[in-house]
């Protein structure tokens, strides 16, 4: 008679769930304060390959409205930054927050060997791994089983997403995908589930069903916690009805709780615009310029902008020219973005791409993203870098 | 420990299949084993028929593009479009259709050897009838000789184009088709080194392939001259590379590991793998005779390795398909699935293929495991959505009717979506007929589950319609189905 839909899906009490976990998760339960000046990692990525010279604009660049001749965004349309740079005209708030201080911008990033594959090149950004080498571990992942190596704190990193990115999982210690916190509590804490979970014995934790257990029973521990921390203090600010705004607003709530969390993972796309680019970039700018002016707003109103980094990435930018459907195929080089209230460097991080110096038409990196990692890593979340990379790493003075 | 009889010969057919089908529980455990073993290889001896799934139209586009590229001619944005739009839908068409013989198919065998080639020998590419004629390839030879198989695999056109091996010129060599032949294919990574690699690749050289697939040989792109490779020189050509691979013993132990992960238990027992990886190596590397060894070894049936594997998201679908026999009337929902579960067949993570074991569980795929098979019994709505995938979107969702495209899209991934499966439980409740009340629960659980089940008895009990007989083991099964212990074979 469970069978019969409704019944699956009742939820118990809170209280209720708590008590119902095994013994094993128990310590897990205690309150877990965040220390005063607890920094924040947000991190927004731009899937499909976002075009950086369409973002970024050289305005000044001859090189840049020859090989554009439809695609390039006129200088008065842009949003002036420099003499030379200009934002992308539905880039508004950030052009705002460029003037107050809060934005940096970093040119030329990107890896040795780049790959033009969307999949393949998302990976190498998620695992942090040499062009030609396989690795299946994430580099949050890696931070994860560095930071939380014997402790259960699966709440230490969460995407909202349906799906847990690979960036995620680490060899140990995976993060936590949910879209929306009600919704993983009631799926979490179906009344079988947590019977099944309160019932099972075995707590050597060696056998793999065992590792299934744990999982099983950290999600809804996990469930519980964040659904319990997203009321505490929901957030007033209005923001954006979107999928990106929705996602922010709860990271805001979160935020302001005293959740463990550390790193936040959000995706926004598709930016991959081999046809009619000029639409579908302007949609998704209008987009996130939108959920992040809120979210910055609601950072700052509640005194909480010191503590947050929120970073944006792609796999890739795009070619130089634009390609016959009023678009651009997948390139390499691309910009990042870092909005905080506690930027050590503002604006211009480094040079504009330099046109005239091409590789088969596509743009050289000159930063490593790694090496942005590092330097998130080891002076914004205070983590052993070198243990989470599996290298040496200079690090980038923004931070 | 020994093991029961029925046990012993479900373990077979989880491992050597995608599970039992609707079998009677005292069949189970009344088969011999070896009885059951030779029947398994007996089924799967058959050539497999091809799968062709992609549109005419496709394939004569693409039979008529060398005669085009002679003409200087190009393919018309209306041709392009098709091209695009079908071989889309042509690689979903062939996901489901192979799910279908996973689950249907006599050759339980074949299949699931073949579904582990297909992570082996990971390609992705969205041109449909490359992707059919690779899976053709891994199909047909999947039970022959290794040598065979590599052979034929490094000389599809999915592979070629994949790795880039058009690129490879004589002036301008490309090694990513060397690197990864060595690599993922024959050796493993330690075992060869860069010059080897860079060696290997001038041999390669000229190899490629046409629009239709067909591999091709482009003399005036091979490097003839002189290569040093794994201590061996001469004027080699890409056959005689992948000879010195083959010759190789390292190659036989790269694959017999990889197989007993995958196969036997993820928890390697030296011995034993070396055992198989001499006689695999000195037998030719017959494949078959590879798994004839596995299956025919007691350790096989060893306690530690029943119930040791987490099932692919694949080998959860499909077994949940054959031990409860169902139609369902949407089959793109199972893509869905995939999606989400992080399985979808033709789109592995990357060249290495899936990683497996530990790596398909996280908290999001675990929590959607254990609703699979109420959402089948309750036809409960999916709310889950996968991220897009942008190798497939490929700057399609800007094109004039987006809106409209993005609706079909999102209801293609299954936003929203029931699985709607209609079971057929009076087939599977007929299994337990001789299966006397109190012994029911028992029955269904040992059935159901390759190793033992913690949840208790006072559990299970208070989920369990007992209104009748019928009902009493559809929602017995459902709740098995619905643990941690499920994912398990």
């Amino acid at each position: 008679m469970l069978l019969k839909r409704k019944e699956f899906l009742q939820i118990g009490s809170l209280a209720t769930a708590s008590m119902m976990l095994p013994k094993f998760m128990k310590a897990f339960e205690a309150p877990h304060l965040v220390p005063p000046g607890n920094k924040v990692l947000v991190i927004l990525q731009l899937s499909g390959g976002n075009d950086g010279l369409n973002t970024v604009i050289p305005v000044r660049n001859d090189i840049y409205y020859k090989v554009r001749p439809k695609l390039g965004i006129a200088p008065d349309n842009a949003l002036r930054l420099t003499d030379d740079a200009a934002l992308h005209p539905a880039l508004t708030g950030m052009k705002e927050l460029y003037d107050n201080g809060h934005l940096g911008i970093l040119n030329n990033v990107g890896y040795p060997n780049p790959d033009r594959s969307h999949f393949r090149s998302m990976d190498i950004w998620h695992s942090a791994s040499d062009s030609d080498k396989y690795v299946y571990t994430g580099w949050l992942g890696r931070y994860l089983d560095a930071q939380c190596k014997g402790c259960d704190k699966p709440t230490q990193a969460l995407e909202l997403d349906d799906m847990l990115s690979m960036a995620m999982k680490g060899e140990h210690i995976k993060g936590l995908a949910m879209k929306d916190p009600r919704r993983l509590f009631n799926t979490s804490n179906e009344k079988f589930f947590r019977e099944v979970v309160k019932n099972h014995q075995d707590e050597h934790g060696e056998q793999t069903v065992d590792y299934l257990y744990k999982t099983m029973a950290e999600t809804m521990s996990s469930a519980d916690y964040i659904f319990k921390q997203s009321r505490i203090h929901p957030t007033s600010t209005v923001y954006p009805s979107t999928d990106i705004g929705n996602s922010l607003k709860t990271i805001a709530s979160l935020i302001f709780s005293d959740i463990n969390t550390k790193v936040y993972y959000l995706s926004l796309g598709s930016f991959d615009t081999h046809v009619g680019q000029d639409g579908q970039q302007r949609r998704l700018f209008t987009e996130m310029n939108a959920a992040i002016s809120a979210f910055v707003k609601d950072m700052q109103q509640n005194n909480r902008f010191q503590d947050v980094m929120l970073m944006t990435f792609s796999e890739f930018g795009r070619r130089v020219a634009q390609n016959a459907s009023g678009g651009t195929d997948h390139g390499t080089a691309n910009n990042m973005f870092f909005v905080s209230g506690a930027l050590k460097q503002k604006g211009l991080l480094n040079e504009l791409p330099d046109l005239s110096n091409l590789k088969n038409g596509d743009l050289q990196y000159s930063v490593d993203f790694k090496n942005v990692y590092a330097t998130l890593l080891n002076k914004w979340l205070g983590a052993d870098d070198r243990q989470i990379l599996g290298r040496e790493l200079s690090y980038l003075d923004f931070v | 420990m020994g093991i029961s009889n029925q046990l012993k010969n479900q373990h077979l057919l989880w491992r050597a299949g995608f599970g039992p089908d609707t079998v009677p529980v005292d069949e189970l455990s009344s088969d011999s084993n070896k009885k059951l073993i030779k029947a398994i290889f007996k089924a799967s001896e058959k050539v497999p028929a091809y799968i062709d799934v992609a549109d005419p139209a496709i394939k004569e586009i693409y039979q008529g593009m060398e005669e085009m590229y002679r003409q200087k001619r190009q393919l018309t944005e209306e041709q392009r479009k098709l091209v695009r739009d079908r071989s889309r839908d042509g690689i979903r068409a062939l996901n489901l259709t192979w799910l279908n013989q996973m689950v249907h198919s006599e050759q339980q065998l074949r299949e699931k050897v073949s579904l582990f080639w297909h992570g082996h020998f990971a390609c992705r590419t969205v041109n449909i009838v490359h992707q059919q004629q690779l899976l053709d390839a891994i199909r047909r030879n999947a039970l022959g000789k290794f040598p065979d198989l590599l052979r034929e695999v490094s000389k599809s056109g999915a592979m070629l184009n994949f790795l880039n091996n058009n690129q490879n010129r004589k002036d301008h060599p490309n090694e990513n088709f060397a690197r990864e032949v060595m690599e993922l294919f024959t050796l493993g990574r330690g075992n060869y080194t860069e010059d080897d690699i860079k060696e290997a690749a001038r041999a390669f050289t000229g190899w490629g392939s046409n629009a239709s697939g067909n591999f091709v040989f482009r003399k005036n792109q091979h490097d003839t001259a002189k290569k040093k490779v794994l201590g061996k020189s001469g004027n080699f050509n890409g056959d005689d590379i992948l000879d010195i691979l083959i010759q190789h013993p390292q190659t036989a132990q790269y694959i017999t590991r990889k197989v007993y992960r995958y196969f036997v238990n993820e928890t390697e027992n030296e011995e034993q793998i070396k055992w198989l990886a001499d006689r695999f190596y000195k037998g030719g590397y017959d494949i078959s005779a590879l798994f004839q060894d596995i299956f025919t070894s007691d350790w096989f049936y060893d306690q530690r390795n029943v119930g040791s594997i987490i099932k692919s998201p694949v080998l959860l679908i499909a077994g949940i398909r054959r031990a409860i026999p169902m139609e369902i009337s949407n089959e793109e929902v199972q893509i869905t699935l995939q999606r989400l579960l992080g399985q979808q067949l033709f789109y592995p993570p990357n060249v290495a293929g899936w990683p497996g074991g530990k790596n398909w569980i996280d908290s999001s795929s675990l929590m959607l495991r254990l609703r699979i098979p109420q959402m089948i019994y309750a036809e409960d709505t999916l709310t889950l959505k996968p991220k897009d995938d942008d190798d497939q979107m490929m700057g399609m969702k800007d094109q004039g009717d987006r809106k409209q495209k993005m609706k079909a899209f999102a209801q293609k991934r299954g936003g929203g979506q029931v699985i709607a499966a209609t079971v057929n439980w009076d087939a599977y409740t007929k299994l337990f007929e001789k299966i006397s009340r109190e012994k029911l629960l028992p029955a269904i659980s040992s059935s159901v589950l390759q190793t033992s089940n913690s949840v208790t008895v006072s559990t299970l009990d208070k989920y369990i319609d007992n209104s009748s007989r019928e009902n009493y083991i559809r929602s017995a099964t459902i709740q098995l189905m619905s643990t941690p212990e499920y994912q398990l074979c």
